[in-house]
């Protein structure tokens, strides 16, 4: 199957005040329009010629994996935000998270601490676990919580091409800028 | 003892157009200041605070990650900058040339194998020249691992390095890491590789 770059469900210039629309234009337009490429590329006459991403996540492996957890981490990055956010959790995504993290702050500080110290590119991941607890992970590169068999609820794409033009090496200050366009609608429904 | 940032040769401008003057400064004020700042902070009042730096990587496996990770970024931006240069570009010669044309039939072909390595290793990381038993070897490592240490697939003396973390090159690049690998190669002082490539002997 032919995979597709989806549409973003706002404009480039939407998320200005934390985002710039030209790191928009690069991070949608050319990195993940490139791992969608790759992917085409690569999976032809392959057993994953016809896999899902979430198929080709937990199975494969080299720049099949790679490129197929690019398209599915970036998709699940961008389709989280909104310039009209629902700028905080609510009735049983509120409960899980005070009842896992104590406070949504003290879950912020514990999901910026893990996104600060990941070394290198990567993911820092807010996932479902088989228990029904929350989990914050650290992945590196492509890496996907899927893979070890948790439910992603929320990622924050901490390579540097995620903020480099609009933050370069201040990390920390773009982490204050993304929970503002975090809409916890989005969410709640990836928690159903 | 404690590491210190190395000032450059040469003007955070003099590398362009290749490599952007506030790239430079970034790279080096910030990024390469913060590995010398942690890694000293790590090893401040442990055993190895007295140790050179090959020496602390060379058993890198025994201390923390921490180490590892800016150890590595301490050593390895030392040697990026090294060996740059306003003057840098066209070929190596003498002793060097001709060890490369034997290893990698010539230089043209020295050449893709190693822009290759930098363009293929995926997320953030290094492409090495090494000399290992005294033949030349190309390869990338993950993030700030260098081939002097222990915990290095391919182990050697590094003569050669090419920063292809995004920060080396993404303000003025973009996502066109192989341009950057492309220009990259009119910087290279081959005097300051043939040097390293005499220590190594
Ligand atoms: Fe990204
Ligand atoms: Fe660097």
């Amino acid at each position: 199957m032919i995979h597709e770059l989806p549409k973003l469900p706002y404009s480039a210039d939407a998320l200005t005040t934390a985002i710039s629309a030209q790191t928009i234009d690069f991070h949608y337009g050319k990195h993940h329009q490139a791992y969608v490429n790759n992917l085409n590329n690569l999976i032809v006459g392959t057993p994953y010629e016809n896999a899902t991403l979430e198929t080709i996540i937990k199975e494969a492996e080299g720049g099949i994996f790679n490129n197929g957890a690019q398209v599915w981490n970036h998709t699940f990055y961008f389709e989280a935000f909104s310039p009209n956010p629902q700028a905080s959790p609510a009735g049983r995504l509120l409960r899980l998270i005070e009842s896992d993290f104590g406070t949504l702050t003290e879950f912020k500080d514990k999901f910026n601490k893990a996104a600060l110290s990941l070394f290198g590119s990567g993911w820092v991941w807010l996932s479902l676990n088989n228990q029904g607890h929350l989990e914050i992970s650290q992945e590196s590169n492509a890496g996907n919580p899927l893979r070890k068999g948790l439910k992603p609820l929320l990622t924050c794409d901490v390579w540097e091409h995620a903020y480099y033009l609009d933050y370069q090496n201040r990390r920390a200050d773009y982490l204050p800028k993304f929970w503002e366009v975090v809409d916890w609608k989005v969410i709640a429904d990836r928690l159903g | 003892m404690s590491f210190k940032l190395p000032s450059l040769q040469y003007d955070y401008k003099s590398l362009e157009p290749y490599i952007d003057a506030a790239t430079m400064e970034i790279h080096h004020t910030k990024h390469h200041a913060a590995y010398t700042n942690n890694l000293n902070s790590a090893i401040e009042g442990t055993s190895i605070d007295l140790q050179p730096i090959e020496e602390i990587l060379r058993e890198v496996s025994k201390h923390s990650p921490v180490v590892r990770n800016n150890g590595g970024g301490y050593y390895n931006h030392n040697l990026y900058w090294e060996i740059m240069s306003p003057k840098g570009g066209g070929e190596p010669n003498g002793t060097l040339l001709k060890r490369i044309q034997a290893d990698f039939g010539s230089f043209a072909e020295f050449k893709d194998k190693f822009s290759a390595a930098a363009a293929s290793r995926f997320g953030s990381g290094w492409a090495w020249l090494v000399l290992r038993d005294n033949k030349l070897v190309i390869f990338s490592t993950p993030n700030q691992d260098n081939p002097l240490m222990d915990v290095a697939e391919v182990k050697g003396f590094p003569l050669l390095g090419l920063d292809v973390w995004e920060h080396a090159y993404y303000l003025k690049y973009q996502n066109r890491r192989p341009e950057y690998i492309q220009n990259f190669w009119n910087v290279i002082s081959w005097d300051a590789v043939q040097h390293r490539f005499e220590s190594a002997r």
